[in-house]
Order: C-alpha cells, then structure tokens, then sequence
C-alpha cells in the first residue's frame, strides 16, 4: 500500500509524518511518532485507552485514520503537563490513587480534560456518563470519579 | 486500499461508482473501522466525504431542519434548534457509544451501515424524515424508511451517497420520543427500541402518529399508530399500542433477548415512548 504524507499539529507542534491508508491514528502516533501515551487496549472504540482530541473533540484514536488528520489540531496526552508541572488532573489521580496499573489512565486524563472544558462543575452521574467510554480494570471507577472532581474544585479555584 | 477525500458529493459518487473493486463511503468510520480492523471487509477504495462543502452543517429549511450527512453525533447534540423540535431523534443519535463514538460518529453514517438496531434510525423513521442521495444517475430524495434493505443491506445503489437528513417542520403540539432496551446502561446494542412522534389538537386528543420500532426486525418497522389516534393515550389505547407493536416484531433470537423477550419489551418500549412525546408534545416536562 503506497504511503500517504500528512502534515498536522500536534500539542501545538507542526508535525509531518507518512501512513498508509489504512493505518489508524493510534499506530500513527505510537509507532511512527513515538508518542506512546495513548494505549490500545480494543482497537475497536471500546475502551477509550487511546483518546486523544482532534479539532477540539474527544475522540478514539483507533477509529480515526492518519490520513484524516490532514491539517487538524491533535491534543494527546504528552500535551498535557507543562515540562515538570503536571496538570491538576494529573496530580489529583495521583494524590487520589485513582490509578493503578496504569494502562486506562492516559485516555481517562484527556478525556476528563475534554469534559472539564466543556462542564467546569460537574456532577458524579456527568463525569461517569462522559467518562462510560473508557474502561478501567483495576481501580472500580470511584477513585477516577474523586480525583476528577477535586481537580475540577481546584481547578474552579475552590481550593 | 486507497484513500480520497471529494471535494463534491459528485466527485464522490462518480469515484465509487468508477471503482471496479469494493469502494466504501467514510464518514464517522465508527463502523467502517471497526469493519477493517476485524478484516470483515477489504475495500480497494475509501472516500472520505467529510470536506465536501456544507456536509458538516446543520441549517433551518422549509421550517424543519437539514443535517448534513457528515454532521457527528456531538454537533447534532449541541445543536439547540433541532434538539428542541426533535428530542426523540437527537436522544437516539446520543445514545449511540461513548463521548468518543460521539465525537465522530454519524445519523447518515448509521443508516447506511443497515444495523437493524441502529440507535438513529427510528426516531428518524418516526419523524418521517428524508434523505438526499446523489448518485451517478442524479439526486433523489428518499424517505429515510426506505433506505434499510435488511442487516447490512441498504437499497442504496453503488455510487450512491447520502449528502443530507431533512427534518421536516415540528407541528404545533407535536413532540417525540426514544427508548431502547439494553442490559447496561452504556455502550451496548439495542435488544429491542421503539420511537413515537405525536401531534396533538389543543383539547390533548392524538391527531397523528407514527411508531417506530428498532432491533425486532430484518431493518426499521412501523406499527398501527391508529391504534393511537383519535385517542388522549388513556390506558387502553396504550395496551392497544402495545400490541400493534408486539404485531410487527420478527426479531432474531440470540444470547441478547429471545423472539418472546424482544417482542414484549417492544412494545413497553414504544407505551412507555408514547407517554413521554405525549408528556413533552403537551409541554409537560
Ligand atoms: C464502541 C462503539 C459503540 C457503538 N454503539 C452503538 C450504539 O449504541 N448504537 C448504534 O446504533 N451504533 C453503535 N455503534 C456503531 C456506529 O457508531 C454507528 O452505527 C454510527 O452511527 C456510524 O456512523 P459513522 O459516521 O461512524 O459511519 P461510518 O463508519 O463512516 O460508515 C458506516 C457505513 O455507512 C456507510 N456510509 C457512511 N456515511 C454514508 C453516506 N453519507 N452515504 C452512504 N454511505 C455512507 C459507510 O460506507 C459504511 O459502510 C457503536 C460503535 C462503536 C465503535
Ligand atoms: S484502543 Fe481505541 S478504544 Fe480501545
Ligand atoms: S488503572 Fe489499570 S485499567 Fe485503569
């Protein structure tokens, strides 16, 4: 299959990179960008490990082809902290343990950072609706659902 | 598999209908994806259509709505207007996967898959909504019911696109409604589902109906909303309803619902749709 050449941008980075047709965003990424913090946990679009944003929405990596991107604006979780100064959401996982082996919360970051730009105050039943996307096995979902919203208190400048 | 995005719904067409081998329309790829992944289907040619001009925006029309064949899930949702005259529909389209799914997923998209329990289609199909098709021969407009040919099958011929949904105009005390079955409460096919759209006169009586149901069929079917009409919804018309629902089931039977599970839960489904378009058509909340 003859390989196509995309420019994008990713976390504000111009990026330049060939796929063939049929490659998912996912692989793009991964293999070809070593950005290796989106996870496939299905392929399929059932797990949300592999969320990312393109053009403001929250999507599966793994349903969206490389060649689609041409000329959007991708947020994958390497976006997300500034060098050493993690996100809110990313320091109330870890202050809350809302995870543990780890593979699911890559995906659940950047899509409770899509929800928290949309809904800055939301309730339990929102952030679980929002997140029923993303599978996690280990931590039984309700530390996910503390940490999500003492970032959002904190972030809402409620702390 | 090679890849082109058309410029025009033409150009589209005529790409697909030029492609010898298996050619596939891409619009969410929510389906189509998942399809290549599991190596269900090796297409020679995708054509994306999501940049062809006005294929993503929603627009007023003829006092109803057009929505472009291209138009996610997420827009659809956030889209005010069409929510307010077309709860039922928007409420089917959103209960269609995740936020993700969402994100990228498309009505058009979901009708031209031809699931049986496609999630948008009857709330469509009691809307007695339209579609555009351009096709090599021309453009059609075509009722959306008229559109699944059984699973996986549409009556769409090759080249043939849908470039845009048409809602027609909400009637003065009109509303509409859907509910599915599933046993979870996300992220799940339908076992069985029914969409009602009512118009009512102003002493409340039930002038028009029309009842869809989803998933207890080859594709999409109505039922006998006379069995509603003329009436206030008062107990026995929805018993009535119910059984002229449970009449039109011919569901499959599988580890998901059995003939007997799917074919009664119809018909609570579409009472229990019918209560909530009549509650909403008479403004209550
Ligand atoms: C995790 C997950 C959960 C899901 N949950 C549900 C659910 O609850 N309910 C449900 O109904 N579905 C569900 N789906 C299936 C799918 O998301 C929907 O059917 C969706 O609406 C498909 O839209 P799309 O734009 O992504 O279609 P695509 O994948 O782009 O296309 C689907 C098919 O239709 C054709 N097509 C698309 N657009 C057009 C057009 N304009 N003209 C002609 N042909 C066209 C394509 O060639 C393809 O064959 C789910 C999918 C996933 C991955
Ligand atoms: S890897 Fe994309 S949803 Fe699971
Ligand atoms: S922490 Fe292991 S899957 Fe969520």
């Amino acid at each position: 299959m003859k390989s196509i050449p995309v420019s994008t941008t990713i976390n504000g980075d111009p990026v330049e990179f060939l796929c063939t047709p049929d490659e998912p965003l996912l692989d793009v990424l991964r293999n070809r960008l070593g950005l290796t913090g989106a996870k496939e946990g299905c392929g399929t679009g059932d797990c949300g490990a592999c969320s990312v944003t393109v053009n403001g929405r929250l999507v599966c990596s793994c349903l969206v082809l490389g060649v689609e991107v041409e000329g959007a604006q991708i947020e994958t979780i390497e976006g997300m902290a500034h060098g050493e100064t993690l996100h809110p959401l990313q320091r109330h996982f870890i202050e809350k343990a809302a995870l543990q082996c780890g593979v699911c919360t890559p995906g659940i970051l950047v899509a409770a950072k899509s929800l928290l730009e949309k809904n800055a105050s939301p309730t339990d039943e929102e952030v679980r609706y929002w997140l029923a996307g993303n599978l996690c096995r280990c931590t039984g979902y309700d530390k996910i659902i503390e940490a999500v919203q003492s970032a959002a208190a904190e972030m809402r400048g409620e702390v | 598999m090679r890849y082109m995005t058309a410029e025009t719904a033409e150009a589209a067409s005529s790409a697909l209908a030029a492609e010898p081998g298996l050619a596939r329309v891409l619009a969410g790829g929510t389906d189509l994806l998942v399809q290549l992944k599991a190596g269900m289907i090796r297409p020679d040619l995708v054509v994306d259509i999501k940049k062809i001009p006005g294929i993503r925006e929603i627009t007023a029309e003829n006092g109803g709505w057009r929505i472009g064949a291209a138009v996610a899930n997420a827009e659809l949702k956030e889209h005010p207007g069409v929510k307010a005259d077309w709860p039922g529909v928007v409420e089917g389209a959103n209960l269609i996967g995740s936020t993700q799914v969402q994100g990228r997923c498309t009505m058009a998209g979901n009708l031209c898959n031809g699931s049986p329990a496609a999630d948008a289609v009857p709330g469509l199909v009691a809307a007695d909504a339209s579609v555009t098709v351009v096709g090599p021969s021309g453009t059609r407009v075509v009722k959306v019911a008229d559109i699944p040919a059984g699973p996986g099958r549409t009556t769409l011929a090759k080249g043939e696109i849908v470039t845009a949904i048409h809602l027609p105009a909400k009637a003065a005390r009109s509303s509409d409604a859907y509910l599915r079955f599933i046993p979870r409460t996300e992220m799940d096919i339908a076992v069985a589902a029914a969409a009602v759209s009512l118009t009512l006169s102003e002493d409340g009586t039930i002038t028009a109906a029309r009842v869809a149901l989803g998933a207890v069929a080859p594709k999409v079917v109505l039922a006998d909303a006379s069995t509603i009409i003329g009436t206030k919804l008062d107990d026995a018309a929805l018993a009535a309803l119910a059984k002229a629902a449970e009449a039109v089931c011919n569901p499959i039977d599988d580890k998901r619902g059995t003939i007997e599970f799917r074919t009664s839960t119809a018909g609570v489904l579409a009472r229990r749709a019918a209560v909530i378009a009549y509650n909403r058509a008479k403004g209550v909340k």
